[in-house]
């Protein structure tokens, strides 16, 4: 059962999950990260108040992250094959992976960077720092551990989200587990899948932490 | 006075908040000298942190002008501003360091903010940390520091853009005693060295008696008292004052028998364990009655005042008047009979 042909899918089926984990990740943060940063920023204490941005930023990421992200993939099918010409296979489901990991990760940088104490941030002030420099030179670079921290538990929930996408024709490791685990009732490639995915989590999971307190200066 | 560093006028202060409308200034006016170092007093909540954050516009205040160096801080463009607080620079009770950042990097911070060239940069920061006596902790994190420490890193880095004005926020309060004095004979020195005009906002009169020269007491948003340090110890005029300097002790008023001769001694912080009296007694041969002393010890610290009755001879009264002023009391003669 487990011939040359199934190691090759399998082969195939990890490095697809750590594409699609990998890009949607990295894309998400590339939205994501303004996204949290602003939502801190235009608090009403924040260093640049403004209140209805702030609201409004507030109902999207509430909204989009209450959507189940099964549904969210069906239903932006065709926006994913207006950007990659597919509804089905890896690419095509780093669209719906993406948009919505950008609420979740928009979350995550926000906690991490009201982590930053208060204090810091007024003596930037008082130095005559604007607030593009206070937020690439104070909030960003002190948040710094705690945003590596956050983006290994954003990476291991994309990941989750890409094993669900196979249930309607994503890629990676869980499309195997669906077509082989589940529909051919092969438990034992079920079982295969389900240990490689918890050995990615794993390995992700320890590169975050040992990066982010390696990054901590608070704790040397 | 030399001419005013910072000229406050009227300046009222209120903020929205759940409960209504709450007023932290109200009506504050005052003059700071440059090169002086100005104490603002007060107990918690009476406005003293919000003062000193309207004199760099961290608060803005509601009514009422701050000029510093004779900018009118409300008229400024926020460029403007951004640029001014450069000459104001500010120390906080927390510190607030760039924890992620080595302490070099600290006092680098507001230099790369002002677009100094690095190797210039470089150079001022190392000579600051020679100036707090850190240079050997310039790649140490602030993490591995202690309060004291942190609070000179915070200190050169506050002094990094070459400001006028230093603002002091309770910046010895979360400090032990022996480093407090330790953080303020080093303001006094930077004080003399540059001429920097400081403020300091406390909670302490051990701070105040320490190095201010002039003080302002603060209560319920309003500046209650002002003066020079030994005016103000000597003869605090309002409850407030009182209440901070002499904790739990009224004004006395006593008055000498017809004829003689009365002086009023004030300990504001002298050592617990010394007999000042009674060694001025026994060091001229001078006699005097003790008619009233309320003294309380803080600490190895005392406070409070006594009133002596002296000689009838004038000379004799100069004697032991001189010999306690030489022992750092404040000593005023009361010979109205």
């Amino acid at each position: 059962m487990f011939d040359q042909a199934m190691l090759t899918l399998m082969g195939e089926g990890i490095w697809e999950t750590l594409y699609m984990t990998l890009a949607s990740t990295l894309l998400a943060y590339v939205f994501g990260l303004p996204l949290g940063v602003l939502l801190v920023v235009t608090d009403e204490k924040g260093i640049l108040p403004c209140k209805p941005l702030k609201a409004v930023l507030d109902v999207i990421v509430n909204v989009t992250r209450s959507i189940p992200f099964l549904i969210l993939m069906i239903a932006v099918i065709p926006f994913t094959r207006a950007i990659t010409g597919t509804s089905i296979g890896a690419n095509a489901t780093v669209v719906p992976l993406v948009l919505a990991a950008i609420p979740f990760v928009g979350r995550m940088v926000e906690s991490s960077i009201r982590e930053v104490d208060a204090g810091v941030v007024e003596a930037a002030q008082s130095m005559g720092a604007t607030p593009f420099q206070i937020i690439c030179r104070v909030m960003i670079p002190e948040a710094l551990p705690s945003l590596v921290n956050g983006a290994a538990i954003a990476t291991t929930t994309i990941l989750g989200y890409s094993a669900m996408a196979g249930a309607v024709g994503g890629g990676g490791l869980g499309v195997i587990a669906i077509n082989y685990g589940y529909h051919r009732y092969q438990s034992d490639v079920m079982l295969v899948t389900i240990i490689l995915l918890v050995i990615i989590v794993q390995i992700l999971q320890w590169i975050g932490t040992t990066l982010a307190n390696r990054l901590d200066k608070k704790k040397v | 006075m030399t001419e005013a560093m910072i000229e406050i006028k009227n300046l009222t202060k209120s903020f929205a908040s759940k409960s209504g409308e709450v007023t932290a200034l109200e009506d504050v006016s005052l003059s700071i000298g440059a090169g002086e170092i100005y104490g603002i007093i007060g107990m918690s909540g009476a406005g003293k942190s919000t003062l000193v954050r309207c004199m760099n516009y961290l608060e803005q205040p509601t009514k009422g002008t701050v000029a510093v160096d004779g900018r009118m801080l409300g008229s400024l463009s926020k460029q403007e501003l951004a640029q001014l607080r450069r000459d104001i620079a500010m120390v906080f009770q927390h510190f607030n360091l760039l924890m992620q950042r080595t302490v070099l990097a600290n006092v680098l911070f507001p230099l790369k903010l002002a677009k100094m060239p690095k190797a210039d940069a470089q150079k001022r920061a190392m000579e600051l940390l020679e100036l707090v006596g850190l240079a050997d902790k310039a790649r140490a994190y602030p993490s591995q520091l202690s309060g004291g420490q942190k609070q000179r890193v915070a200190i050169a880095r506050a002094l990094a853009t070459e400001p006028k004005v230093l603002l002091c926020d309770e910046a010895t309060s979360a400090l032990d005693p022996m480093t407090t004095r330790s953080i303020l004979a080093l303001l006094k020195d930077i004080n003399r060295k540059l001429g920097l005009t400081i403020v300091i906002i406390t909670h302490e009169m051990a701070v105040i008696r320490e190095i201010c020269t002039r003080v302002a007491v603060m209560e319920n948003a309003r500046l209650v008292e002002e003066g020079t340090v030994e005016a103000v110890f000597a003869h605090p005029k309002s409850k407030a004052a009182l209440n901070l300097f002499y904790p739990g002790q009224e004004l006395v008023d006593i008055r000498p028998a017809a004829g003689g001769r009365l002086c009023r001694v004030v300990f504001n912080g002298q050592d617990a364990f010394e007999p000042y009296i009674a060694r001025a007694v026994l060091d001229t041969g001078v006699l005097v009655n003790v008619l009233h002393s309320d003294l309380q010890q803080v600490g190895d610290q005392v406070f409070g005042q006594m009133a002596l009755s002296l000689p009838q001879d004038p000379d004799q009264a100069r004697r032991i008047v001189a010999e306690l002023k030489s022992r750092g009391l404040i000593v005023e003669e009361e010979n109205h009979v």
